[in-house]
């Protein structure tokens, strides 16, 4: 199923769409975004590739194995959790730095932990659209 | 000083870590390194014993959940001392001998890390000063067995022996769990030392039987004490050093370890009395009988110390101070010669390749350190002088013979039980070494220090504890004692009492256990003609108990997971309504008076026409991919209400995953059947039934919450603090990422569970069809 359109969109698309994924996931702190919904469209964009392509192509394009983003998203959060411990303080507790950032404002350990979710939300709905796609 | 004992506890866990990297890098030193560690703490645990012989226990206290009243707390006294000394001295020697008997066997660093950590599960359950504290290392003690049981994982039996002893003791450890919650309720304290001066509270406390009766149940099974008691013999599948450590010189002793904690708190009853002399009993002659209906070296010492571990039991439950002070000295006579005869065991395994004492005969040739060492073992725990045992087996007829209960009962019930343990001594050490059997079909072969040392070191230990026996009795078992029956005057040990009924005793039960041992053949194999030696009852009831269990668990799955998508929603919907609409019936819940007016303008009013034409188009529609489509549509529709009601977070969410799921069911839906019209028009009135009653009731349940005025002040903190506290504008985001961090890492990681189980099932499929 080789569409000429789709597969030249998509091209072009693609880094337009992961960049706005990143944008998402960084600015969700303060306007409408986050890591959800920013994995959300970071999938879509190699959902579309791999429709466009198919899947082989599609793993090629994402280089890492989906179940390992899965992984590496969960140690992130887990690990974002417990920064804290070094200070003493409680798991999850957010840690805020002093300097002003573009884009995100104060960087904190929230972020890291958003970032946690968007791999994991990513790598979750690229490992089933993959196998299903491989069936 | 006090973080001395953390350190003793947690060196082992360390240990078990680095264990296995230890003989993968350096093969030749760790076998070498590794008996240092117990050897250390041994020598740690002698430092302070001078302090706490002297009646002041070390505490370490660290708060742990200091709302509970639990807190991780250590706490050294006599009793402990005792038991910590036995797990470290014997851990030396097993550490020393398991390489040896391993050879070169690659998964001596794995069964080298769960000594370890078994050896420090030990260590925390006799040092723990906190009842949750003992409960989780008591815990790990039972997975630690578990896993060595199960060592020859390729073998169903070791795998079958390890689930068995890891249920009985699991259910066991479940039900002191609840006796330790209850005790502490009564008492108001989880901490040992304050419980330890409340026994008066507990014992008149009308919840005192249950505590003791779970309490008990939780030693009986860790104890192998009837009709617990056939897990033991099963756990014998692990590797001789094992059964050497955990199933007999250490573990199985836990029980004991417990009735002797508590029995300040709860002993000294009626109900007590009478409940652990009689299991004891009983479990007494259980095993000294079985011990001699089996030919296999391991399952003889294996029964005997069923036996044995019934003894103390007994003496527990008499609760004298005689009675305490015999339990004390036997336990550590029964660790030194035990553990000598099942190194010994495996010795003669290793060395001839079988067990079977029919087989066996004359290896004292072959093998003269291991036959000295388990000869003497065997002396000992025949009970002749001037062995240790002599002295164990004097004490115990003289507690038996002033028992409160039934004096000449108890006393007769531990002469034959100790003339079957006679019987197997004679078994265990007399046959396999010195007896005239021809062995040359055998090949047997000389072993190294490895294997002998081990052997000896404790039977010459019981050795000296015979010879001078007051100086063990002043450092070692008078401060136990003392801890376990307040009152006990110092405890003078001897080995000559003098002529007296005791010493007629000990004679009696020498000769009755030689005349058995005498007898024993001939009468097996009259036993053996009339017909096989059945499995005990208990085992046998267990049996049948876990192949109903599974049997009764798979037809439920069957009947609950039938396979059919509509049903686990006819069930999801269906209860869901029934609950919650039983709860609108009855509850105090009305519905509001006039419905409020939509208030929008036409765009609203579109909207909905959407999401309305989008789901009508899905039910009537006879194509695949219009269906979905219109389902999409309806998405969408609710997408834009969203945005319509100002929640654009919402909707990019609902936005994505709508597109994701048409790019789902384009992947999934050319490979479905046809499209066919199966269901049928009263199926269809059903699922009409079923689709209605849940819209229904959700119209209802949106329909009064927005009647009724919020009052929630949770949503109005979480607007005030976003900004200050959570540094972030978006209050949805900064809820999901940092007010309530704790529930989105939960749900992520069902996410990723998730994503495990749908790939899991794919794969599957995909290769079974390739």
């Amino acid at each position: 199923m080789q569409s000429l359109i789709l597969s030249t969109t998509i091209r072009l698309l693609m880094p337009l769409l992961l960049m706005f994924s990143v944008f998402l996931l960084l600015r969700g702190h303060n306007e409408p975004g986050g890591g959800f919904v920013g994995g959300l469209v970071a999938a879509a964009a190699f959902a579309l590739y791999s429709l466009a392509h198919g899947a082989e192509a599609g793993r090629k394009m994402l280089r890492i194995e989906p179940r390992l983003l899965v992984a590496a998203g969960l140690m992130t959060a887990l690990v974002s959790g417990m920064l804290p411990f070094i200070t003493g303080q409680p798991f999850l507790t957010s840690l805020w730095s002093k300097l002003p950032m573009p884009i995100i404002g104060h960087a904190g350990s929230p972020l890291l932990f958003d970032a946690g979710v968007y791999l994991v939300v990513a790598g979750m709905s690229l490992l089933i659209i993959f196998s299903l796609m491989e069936e | 000083m006090n973080d001395m004992l953390i350190a003793i506890v947690l060196s082992g866990f360390l240990a078990a870590l680095a264990a296995p990297a230890l003989y993968h890098f350096f093969p030749r030193w760790a076998g070498r390194l590794c008996p240092l560690l117990p050897l250390a703490l041994f020598a740690c645990l002698l430092t302070v014993a001078g302090q706490v012989s002297a009646g002041t226990p070390l505490i370490f206290s660290l708060p742990w959940i200091p709302s509970l009243g639990i807190s991780f707390s250590l706490y050294l006294d006599g009793l402990g001392l005792l038991f910590a000394l036995l797990v470290t001295g014997i851990g030396f020697l097993v550490f020393l001998y398991t390489p040896a008997y391993m050879g070169n066997d690659v998964r001596l660093g794995r069964l080298t890390g769960w000594l370890f950590a078994f050896m420090a599960a030990m260590l925390g359950t006799t040092l723990a000063g906190n009842l949750i504290t003992m409960f989780v290392f008591w815990e790990l003690t039972g997975i630690c067995s578990y896993m060595l049981i199960g060592f020859d994982h390729e073998q169903e039996e070791a795998r079958r022996a390890a689930l068995q002893a890891l249920l009985v003791t699991g259910i066991g450890g479940l039900a002191l769990l609840a006796g330790f919650i209850l005790l502490g309720n009564i008492s108001g304290t989880m901490e040992l030392a304050e419980l330890l001066g409340r026994g008066d509270i507990v014992r008149a406390h009308p919840l005192y039987l249950p505590a003791l009766m779970l309490v008990l149940a939780g030693a009986f099974t860790k104890s192998a004490q009837f009709p617990f008691h056939f897990w033991l013999p099963s756990a014998m599948a692990a590797p001789t050093p094992v059964s050497a450590y955990l199933h007999s010189a250490t573990m199985v002793k836990l029980g004991i370890y417990l009735l002797a904690r508590f029995s300040p708190v709860l002993g000294d009853t009626e109900a007590w009395v009478y409940l652990v002399v009689m299991t004891g009993g009983i479990t007494m002659l259980t095993g000294g009988v079985t011990a001699l209906l089996h030919n296999d070296l391991k399952q003889i010492l294996a029964w005997s110390t069923v036996s044995a571990l019934g003894t103390l039991t007994l003496l527990l439950g008499l609760g004298t101070p005689a009675a305490t002070t015999a339990a004390m000295v036997f336990l550590l006579v029964h660790a030194l010669y035990k553990s000598s005869l099942f190194l010994a065991a495996g010795a003669v395994d290793h060395g001839t390749g079988t067990r079977d004492i029919t087989r066996l005969g004359d290896l004292a040739r072959i093998m003269p350190w291991v036959a000295a060492g388990a000869g003497l073992a065997a002396l000992s725990m025949a009970g002749l002088p001037p062995l240790a045992g002599f002295i164990a087996k004097e004490l115990l007829y003289e507690a038996n013979l002033q028992s409160p209960l039934a004096p000449l009962a108890v006393t007769v019930v531990a002469v034959l039980s100790n003339s079957l343990a006679v019987a197997a001594a004679v078994l265990a050490a007399y046959i396999p070494f010195f007896s005239k059997n021809s062995v040359h079909d055998l090949h047997p072969h000389h072993v190294e220090i490895g294997l002998w040392l081990p052997v000896l070191l404790p039977a010459l230990l019981g050795l000296l504890i015979g010879l001078f026996p007051g100086q063990v009795g002043a450092w070692l078992v008078t401060p136990a004692v003392t801890v376990i029956s307040t009152g006990a005057s110092p405890v003078q040990l001897a080995l000559w009492h003098g002529f007296n009924p005791v010493l007629l005793l000990s004679m009696a039960t020498l000769g009755t256990g030689l005349v058995i041992a005498a007898l024993r053949g001939p009468l097996l194999r009259k036993l053996s003609e009339a017909g096989n030696i059945r499995m005990g009852v208990a085992e046998r009831l267990y049996g049948i108990f876990f192949s109903r269990l599974q049997g009764f668990a798979s037809k439920l799955t069957l009947t609950i997971q039938g396979g059919l998508l509509r049903n686990y929603l006819m069930i999801v919907v269906g209860v869901t309504v029934c609950l919650v609409g039983f709860t609108f019936l009855t509850g105090s819940g009305e519905l509001p008076a006039s419905l409020p007016r939509p208030d929008g303008g036409i765009h609203e009013w579109l909207t909905a026409g959407v999401i309305l034409a989008g789901a009508v188009m899905a039910m009537v529609t006879r194509s695949r991919l219009a269906a979905v489509a219109a389902i999409g549509t309806v998405g969408y529709g609710v997408a834009l209400i969203y945005i319509l009601f100002g929640a654009p977070d919402l909707a990019m969410t609902q936005f994505c995953i709508e597109t994701l799921s048409i790019i789902l069911f384009v992947l999934v839906l050319h490979r479905l059947p046809q499209f066919a019209l199966l269901s049928n028009r009263a199926t269809r009135v059903r699922d009409l039934v079923v689709a209605l009653s849940i819209g229904g009731l959700m119209t209802l349940l949106v329909l009064m919450t927005v009647s009724q005025p919020l009052s929630s002040h949770i949503s109005t903190w979480f607007l005030e603090q976003s900004l200050p506290a959570g540094h972030g504008r978006n209050v949805v985001n900064v809820i999901l990422v940092d007010f309530r961090a704790l529930d989105t890492l939960g749900e992520i990681t069902v996410l990723a569970v998730a994503a495990l189980g749908v790939y899991g099932l794919l794969k599957k499929r995909h290769k079974e069809e390739g």
